[in-house]
């Protein structure tokens, strides 16, 4: 019962962290809406959603991979997640008290959204945040893995790492896909700036909420 | 940082033109030969106020001879993209660079009454980190706070080639030039952009010897001044498209894009044509293949005069150039409006169709020889020159200085300050306010002129107007 619990709030955490991010617009809805509202035509509006959630999607199989491929030193296990953790706290602590947006972000131009909002999700831990997450869900499965060959864990793992990266990635570009929809069809452009709330705060203590919470776990 | 966005953001020209009107104007106030430091008048446009049309604050700067020209805000409605992660700055802070000094003032506007200094930048700080001087244009964009300077490196400013640089738009510090491929463009004036298509269009007024001690009538008919738009890729920072616009048309000053991004065009004006003494009015545009285009789609005739009532630079022309010297757009994209310096007019044209404009109303006031009062029996010296809309379009405000050295040669003897207004009607026309006349203080000449929360030549957005 325990594993079934803790499986489905991790679970439940991937798709969390996926709407958060879909609606807040610094991930990139309103460009969508500005996409239609530019060619005149509402297909714009999901090949915008498209290019974004392929940036974003990137940028979380980017990160879990690597830690993907870990996972098969078994013995290594707690090791590896306290160090994500760490990882994820101390760039929370860095981005509270680095408050700047990265400029090279201003370099990208507008047509470019998949790779925008890969470095966009890249540069805010995005990716990151899900690593504590994800090493979750290998731990449990691995519970009842017994002895399996490494190779054959390793698979599994990135496997997994994909599974959370579609299901995360999915979650975002529905909610963000849902706020665009809504702004370009009923609200109109005034919600952009009406729905925007500063998170940089939330966002960085998020990723130190979620890194303390893997290490806890993996003590 | 805030919490929300600035309430002065809008993401499209529509919501900006419905947002609640303009109380205050921010008017740049210059002594002419130096002798008193320049200042900031923050002036009360409220009608129903008492001090309708009064300075109500006053920042005096610290230093002379700074000659303050074009100023702009730290901060626009171009926040409003997520591409560029400013969506949370505030509308707070007046750049304003000294022309002649290269001195770059930032004010703190966030209590309008209490309006003061927050940061100086000394010119050497901007020749080092630049190379370039005569700071101009300021337009907040992608990359922070994109300035546009007329002068290069060295005591005249003829060492390499003037450009734009970028400041930082929170700490306002000078990151550097924004240039990785400046083409042909050698003159620089002013600047502006589609942000959402990317580019960026610029113009050529001349080098700093060609206006600094006044213009060079042999400049002029030589046809040495600048006569060039050139297109940009804005992100890519590379000039991809220089317009001759035909060397008789000199001085290609103020670039005016449509505000709404999805049109794809816009004006420049030019301020004569030494063919004919003419006026004009460019409009360019962008091709479905992404190459520019430019065509004249106004031009203004000179008017005949008297050579005893003329200055010796026209006495043997026997007539009055319009001289076009500021143009401005309302948000709506439908007027233009063009102040004609020389011969006393602003005009306002119908440009719904931006390639045939129709002359829509007209304001005499001032002029090289018609000297048109104000309807108030008040003396207004000069012309209409700098002018700026609100964001709804019913008022236009303008000054009347050009620049200290020019205003002597065309208009002999001091002509003092002035900041007026104008309504415009429900069908167009545009008609004199009798009651809105601002007192100066003494020794001063007025230029550029932003109304509070944003104008029609400060903002740019990111979304189309539906």
């Amino acid at each position: 019962m325990f594993e079934i619990e803790t499986t489905a709030a991790l679970w439940g955490a991937v798709v969390a962290s996926g709407v958060y991010h879909g609606a807040n617009p610094g991930m990139g809805w309103p460009l969508a809406v500005s996409a239609a509202l530019m060619e005149r035509r509402r297909l714009a509006l999901i090949t915008a959603l498209g290019a974004l959630a392929v940036g974003h999607f990137l940028a979380m199989t980017a990160i879990l991979i690597p830690f993907s491929t870990m996972t098969a030193l078994v013995e290594w296990q707690s090791e590896i997640r306290i160090g994500a953790g760490i990882i994820v706290i101390l760039l929370g602590i860095y981005l509270l008290i680095n408050r700047r947006h990265p400029r090279f972000l201003a370099r990208v131009p507008p047509h470019r959204l998949a790779l925008w909002s890969f470095l966009a999700a890249t540069a805010h831990g995005a990716g990151l945040m899900l690593a504590p997450i994800y090493l979750g869900i290998c731990a449990v499965d691995e519970l009842d893995a017994g002895h399996r060959a490494a190779s054959e864990l390793m698979s599994a793992n990135i496997a997994q790492a994909v599974l959370v990266s579609v299901t995360h990635t999915l979650a975002m570009t529905v909610t963000g896909g849902l706020a665009a929809v809504v702004v370009y069809f009923w609200l109109g452009l005034k919600f952009v700036s009406r729905s925007w709330f500063n998170l940089d705060v939330v966002w960085a203590l998020s990723l130190i909420l979620v890194g303390s919470i893997g290490i806890l776990t993996a003590l | 940082m805030t919490v929300r966005p600035d309430p002065t953001f809008h993401a499209s020209p529509k919501l900006a033109m419905e947002a609640p009107a303009e109380t205050l104007a921010f008017t740049l106030m210059l002594s002419p030969d130096g002798s008193q430091p320049d200042g900031l008048a923050v002036i009360d446009v409220d009608s129903s106020s008492s001090d309708y049309g009064k300075i109500v604050h006053q920042v005096i700067m610290p230093n002379k001879g700074d000659e303050f020209h074009h100023f702009g805000w730290n901060a626009c409605s171009s926040a409003l993209s997520p591409l560029t992660g400013h969506a949370f700055l505030e509308r707070r802070y007046l750049i304003i660079p000294g022309i002649r000094s290269s001195r770059i003032y930032v004010v703190d506007v966030k209590n309008p009454l209490k309006a003061k200094i927050h940061k100086i930048i000394e010119p050497e700080e901007v020749f080092a980190k630049t190379g370039y001087s005569r700071p101009h244009t300021i337009h907040c964009g992608p990359e922070g706070i994109y300035v546009s300077t007329l002068g290069g490196g060295g005591k005249d400013g003829t060492d390499g080639p003037p450009g734009i640089f970028i400041m930082d738009c929170e700490t306002f510090d000078i990151i550097g030039r924004w240039e990785m491929d400046r083409g042909v463009q050698d003159k620089h004036y002013d600047f502006w952009w589609n942000l959402p298509r990317d580019y960026m269009v610029s113009s050529e007024w001349g080098l700093p010897p060609q206006f600094e001690n006044g213009i060079v009538a042999e400049d002029l008919l030589s046809n040495k001044y600048g006569h060039s738009i050139h297109f940009w890729d804005l992100r890519g920072r590379k000039n991809v498209q220089t317009i001759d616009l035909g060397a008789n048309h000199q001085m290609a000053l103020e670039i005016r894009p449509a505000h709404d991004p999805v049109k794809e065009y816009g004006f420049c004006g030019v301020v004569v044509d030494t063919t004919n003494l003419e006026g004009a009015i460019f409009t360019w545009w962008r091709e479905k293949d992404g190459t520019f285009n430019a065509k004249k789609t106004i031009t203004i005739p000179p008017v005949a005069a008297d050579p005893d009532d003329l200055p010796d630079l026209l006495k043997g022309f026997s007539a009055v150039p319009p001289l076009v010297t500021d143009i401005d757009l309302s948000l709506d994209d439908k007027y233009l409006y063009v102040a004609c310096w020389g011969t006393g007019e602003m005009h306002q044209y119908d440009v719904s169709d931006p390639m045939k404009p129709v002359l829509a109303g007209k304001v005499e006031i001032g002029g090289i020889v018609a000297k048109t009062k104000h309807p108030n029996g008040k003396d207004f010296g000069y012309g209409p020159q700098m002018v700026e809309i609100s964001r709804d379009g019913k008022r236009v405000y303008w000054t009347n200085s050009l620049y200290s050295t020019w205003d002597d040669q065309f208009y002999p003897g001091e002509g003092g300050a002035a900041m007026v207004k104008a309504d415009v009607g429900a069908n167009g026309g545009l008609t004199l306010d009798k009651n809105f006349w601002v007192e100066f203080p003494k020794g001063y000449r007025s230029h550029q002129i932003r109304l509070e929360g944003g104008d029609c030549s400060t903002d740019s957005f990111c979304y189309p107007s539906v």
